[in-house]
């Protein structure tokens, strides 16, 4: 489930963000409490729980005192929005370098994606 | 945060061999801390003197603020198993779990069920005639039935299967919300337990070469890979921990952390690079080109 290669707290901050961005936990709803998480993940509770602090550093998620660690209003939105800046340096930039590496140039590349488009709404 | 365990200057002689060398290290209250070396480093030698089976040559060991050597207080708030432990001949299951919560003032009768259940061991059979994985079995609800506020595994999975290391895991993590304590644990499965850890020592023949939250254990050292000359080109400058060569490629264990200088070199000349793994620190320390003066246990399973 989770690897070596980054930091483990990393990886399960992640792996929140991705859930609330799935709508797994909405707005306003708690998330599974640190122990719930070290016991699931199989990780230190320490480690669950500086992941649960990033994310509250981050705007992510709040906590209500006694009670846990709810999704903050417009959570889902916020991630978003930041995958979307994130869309070109994590996803053009290197498929525009892998595709001049095998000579396809930015008017193949546009004809594949229509392509590929079409065929995926397909499936 | 106060220390479950301080460990200063522990020297243990064992006539001309010294197992433990000015061995020095803490364990915070509640963690749960990898205790890792090879074979003979000496992680079975500092576990008896922590859990007062053992008195150091020389040196200072306190759990919970006193010396557990012959205290009976501090002695009630430690469980230890060593991994060769022995039981009386006719001695079967219930017999240990009738006796251990003497020993146990937390002892938790749930707890030893749902890992008897879970380990499936016998229990008309005479424990002397278990196999190693029933042996860790047992030791291992022991343990954790114990909730012994300072907790002490040596080598837990010895002989057991992947399903019963499992077990063993979500135990011991969904038991420890319940009831904290603090863990110290040793393996040479380092790759499947690190995740456990927040905390690693690292010793290798007797002295303590790793003392590093987890997390910050990744700076320690550097896994390059490549073609051996430009491998060695960009390791230059770096103390070369270990390194192996297969043909013309070679990868090489470097100390310190993976600063621009060294990432940019990496990247110019088309070499791997990524963080030492605990797994690699354990080995790249345990490498020597003398051999160890301390005896070696043999390869067990």
């Amino acid at each position: 489930m989770l690897s070596n290669d980054i930091p483990i707290f990393q990886q399960l901050a992640a792996q929140i963000k991705d859930d609330i961005v799935a709508g797994t936990y909405a707005d306003e709803t708690a998330v599974p409490s640190t122990n719930e998480y070290a016991v699931f993940y199989r990780i230190n509770p320490a480690t669950a729980g500086k992941a649960v602090n990033l994310l509250v550093e981050q705007g992510i998620l709040y906590k209500k005192r006694g009670v846990g660690m709810f999704v903050s209003p417009g959570a889902a939105e916020l991630l978003l929005a930041q995958r979307r800046d994130r869309f070109t340096t994590e996803f053009l930039t290197p498929m525009l370098r892998e595709a001049q590496t095998l000579g396809i140039g930015p008017s193949d590349l546009a004809a594949m994606i229509d392509r590929e488009a079409v065929s995926d709404e397909r499936h | 945060m106060t220390n479950a365990i301080e460990i200063r200057a522990v020297t243990r002689r064992f006539g001309r061999v010294k197992a433990l060398d000015e061995v020095s290290f803490t364990v915070p209250v509640g963690s749960i801390c990898g205790l890792l070396g090879r074979n003979g480093a000496g992680k079975t030698t500092v576990m008896s003197i922590i859990s007062g089976q053992d008195r150091p040559t020389s040196g200072r060991v306190e759990v919970l603020g006193a010396t557990p050597f012959e205290h009976a207080a501090t002695l009630s708030k430690i469980s230890y198993v060593r991994d060769n432990q022995r039981y009386p001949d006719d001695y079967r299951l219930h017999h240990v779990l009738r006796i251990a919560p003497e020993f146990a003032p937390n002892w938790s009768t749930d707890v030893a069920s749902e890992l008897v259940d879970g380990f499936q061991i016998p229990a008309k059979t005479p424990i002397k005639k278990f196999s190693r994985g029933q042996l860790s079995a047992v030791a291992i609800v022991l343990g954790l039935a114990s909730r012994a506020p300072v907790t002490l595994f040596d080598e837990p999975y010895l002989g057991l299967d992947v399903s019963a290391r499992a077990l063993f895991y979500s135990v011991l993590l969904r038991d420890l919300a319940t009831v904290p304590r603090t863990v110290l644990l040793s393996t040479h499965l380092i790759e499947e337990s690190e995740s456990l850890f927040d905390r690693v020592v690292i010793v290798d023949r007797g002295r303590v070469v790793v003392e590093e939250e987890r997390d910050d254990a990744r700076e320690l050292a550097l896994s390059l890979s490549g073609v051996a000359d430009v491998v060695d080109r960009v390791a230059a400058g770096r103390a070369v921990l270990q390194s192996t060569r297969v043909g013309g490629l070679k990868s090489v264990i470097v100390r310190g952390p993976g600063d621009s200088d060294i990432l940019n070199a990496a990247a110019l000349h088309g070499v791997q690079v990524a963080p030492a793994s605990l797994q690699d620190l354990v080995m790249a320390y345990g490498t020597h080109d003398e051999p160890a003066t301390t005896t070696k246990e043999g390869v067990r399973a």
